[in-house]
């Protein structure tokens, strides 16, 4: 089974991207989700508050399976992408995360070439079971660095490293780099928090921008950056989901006051 | 406001006497290495010739050249290499990219520092059992550089993996989360961001073994061979070797011979020790991120 096949009509809610079920998941003796539900709906960008260690990065995590790498995590429940179970144990790693791109709060670009940096997935994956020859590639490195508004930057320095950027170029560098593989899902833990005012606001922008072709769910510590560049919002407390709708009334009217008392700032 | 007080004096006093105590340290431990040297140099330099270096040793060793030594030992130490670095680069690429932490990789670490505690006179019986006897090498450079490449084994583990651990981990995680598996990971960003340092501290531990007289001595070094190795399976002369026995069993041989033999064979090791470093500082220089 593969993540990517198309999930059978009329068998499951076509409009959710990720359908997660009472799941819980514990480090060692630590609990860190408990029961969580959550339906992230197909195309939108969906944020995810709470305060500090109530399991938003966990949770984040759990969908594209990374922290199985920790031997000592356990985890029960279902999380679907797509109708289709990812904690099932015919799963393919390798094509789970082609399908959900992940961005990290600190930009990671590979020690590479910024060309290198972006056609990565596609040497890893192989979508045409074969590297891209150079007229490919350089199609590839143009049009996700368009979708990424690097392009015009970066245009003349593709063999530059990518370590050796800006910071809000790393961080959209590393967005590009997910694009060529086609996925359908981006997580985003905090992509904007290592960068400065102006670094924030452009890569929200480009967030915006990939709303509708991605689904997105970013986690964030900012309010207003929630309140901006998301359609729906999700508010966790101690690792469980306290409130779920969609951005605008939830920052109008929150239906639970641990939420109006976390969008006001009194904790976290 | 701003002048010294009596605290301050007695603080100043103190600094300069640590600051002494430690650079007397230094040097105590200069010293040694710089008397080695000169010695070598003063004694040893007027024997060095071409002739020295390139032919035959004649009279029973007192007199002529040092060339099968000289050769010997470079076959040794290549042999050696050829057989240690692609098994410890190996077990290492292991341990540190693949093993899960647990208490056989634990225990697995252990045998390796333990290994590396193993004097050499031990690693030159095993040898003599395992490969001369054993696998039927005989007393062969095979045999000699079998041992000499298990001895070595376990730093070059320890060197390997302490370049691979140069690598930061984010890269890694950065691939996995691509999709990358370990091999892909480690032949697109780790290997190449750490093989540079991998062969030169690889080189620099195994060029130690150049100075090892024990562990060849049973295994495939002979006290008097005039003739030029032809392949793996024939025994050689040895630099180490040489040294010891005409220094001590050979009469009547030239005072500056032995100190001849010694500058040559720590001149072989510095060169390549230098060789290295300077391989590491310029490829050091040239990678950021
Ligand atoms: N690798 C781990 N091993 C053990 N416990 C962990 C691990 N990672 C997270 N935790 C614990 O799980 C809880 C949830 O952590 P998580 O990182 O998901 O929180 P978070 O909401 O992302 O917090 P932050 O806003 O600080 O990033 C915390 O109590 C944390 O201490
Ligand atoms: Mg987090």
């Amino acid at each position: 089974m593969s993540v990517a096949e198309p999930a059978t009509p009329g068998a499951v809610d076509a409009s959710a991207a990720i359908l997660v079920e009472k799941l819980n998941l514990w480090y060692g003796d630590f609990q860190a989700l408990l029961d969580v539900d959550l339906r992230v709906r197909a195309g939108a960008i969906t944020s995810l508050i709470g305060p500090s260690g109530c399991g938003k990065t966990t949770l984040l995590r759990s969908v594209n399976r990374i922290n199985e790498r920790l031997g000592y995590v356990r985890t029960t429940g279902s999380i679907r992408l797509w109708g289709l179970d990812v904690l099932d144990p015919s799963v393919e790693i390798a094509q789970l995360r082609k399908q959900v791109g992940m961005v990290f709060q600190r930009p990671n670009p590979l020690p590479l070439s910024v060309r290198d940096n972006v056609l990565f997935g596609t040497r890893v994956h192989l979508p045409d079971g074969r590297p891209p020859n150079r007229v490919e590639g350089d199609r590839i490195v143009e049009e996700a660095l368009r979708q990424v508004l690097l392009w015009d930057e970066l245009k003349d320095s593709l063999d530059r490293r990518g370590t050796e950027l800006s910071l809000e170029q790393q961080q959209k560098l590393c967005i590009a780099r997910l694009l060529p593989v086609k996925p359908r899902l981006l997580l985003m833990d905090e992509p904007c928090s290592a960068l400065d005012p102006a670094g924030t606001e452009a890569v929200e922008e480009l967030i915006w921008k990939l709303r509708g072709d991605y689904t997105i769910l970013i986690v964030t510590h900012n309010m207003a950056q929630a309140r901006r560049a998301s359609e729906e919002c999700v508010f966790m407390l101690l690792g469980e989901i306290i409130e779920h709708s969609d951005t605008a009334s939830m920052f109008l009217n929150p239906a639970n006051s641990q939420t109006a008392a976390y969008i006001e700032g009194r904790y976290g | 406001m701003f002048e010294a007080t009596a605290q301050n004096r007695r603080n100043l006093k103190v600094e300069g006497l640590f600051r002494l105590l430690f650079l007397w340290m230094t040097c105590m431990l200069i010293l040694p290495v710089a008397l080695i040297l000169g010695v070598l140099i003063v004694r040893g330099g007027p024997a060095i010739s071409w002739e020295f270096l390139f032919t035959q040793p004649l009279n029973n060793m007192t007199a002529g050249g040092i060339l099968p030594a000289l050769v010997g030992t470079v076959w040794l130490v290549v042999v050696a290499l050829i057989a240690s670095v692609p098994v410890g680069v190996a077990a290492a690429l292991y341990l540190s990219e693949y093993a899960p932490d647990n208490r056989l990789t634990r225990a697995i670490n252990l045998a390796i520092i333990n290994l590396a505690g193993v004097p050499s006179i031990v690693h030159a019986l095993f040898g003599l059992g395992a490969f001369v006897i054993f696998f039927r090498f005989g007393t062969s450079i095979l045999a000699a550089s079998l041992t000499l490449a298990v001895m070595t084994l376990p730093v070059v583990i320890v060197a390997t993996r302490e370049s691979l651990q140069t690598v930061p981990l984010a890269f890694r995680e950065a691939c996995w989360n691509m999709g990358a598996t370990r091999w892909q990971t480690i032949r697109k960003i780790v290997l190449p961001n750490s093989i540079s340092g991998i062969l030169t501290g690889v080189i620099l531990e195994v060029s130690r073994t150049s100075g090892e007289t024990a562990p060849i001595m049973f295994t495939g070094a002979a006290f008097f061979l005039p003739f030029l190795p032809q392949g793996v399976l024939d025994q050689t002369m040895a630099m180490s070797l040489h040294l010891f026995v005409i220094s001590t069993q050979v009469p009547d041989v030239p005072e500056h011979m032995p100190f001849g033999v010694a500058l040559v064979l720590i001149s072989m090791v510095l060169a390549m020790n230098g060789i290295s470093i300077a391989f590491r500082v310029y490829l050091r220089g040239r990678k950021k991120w």
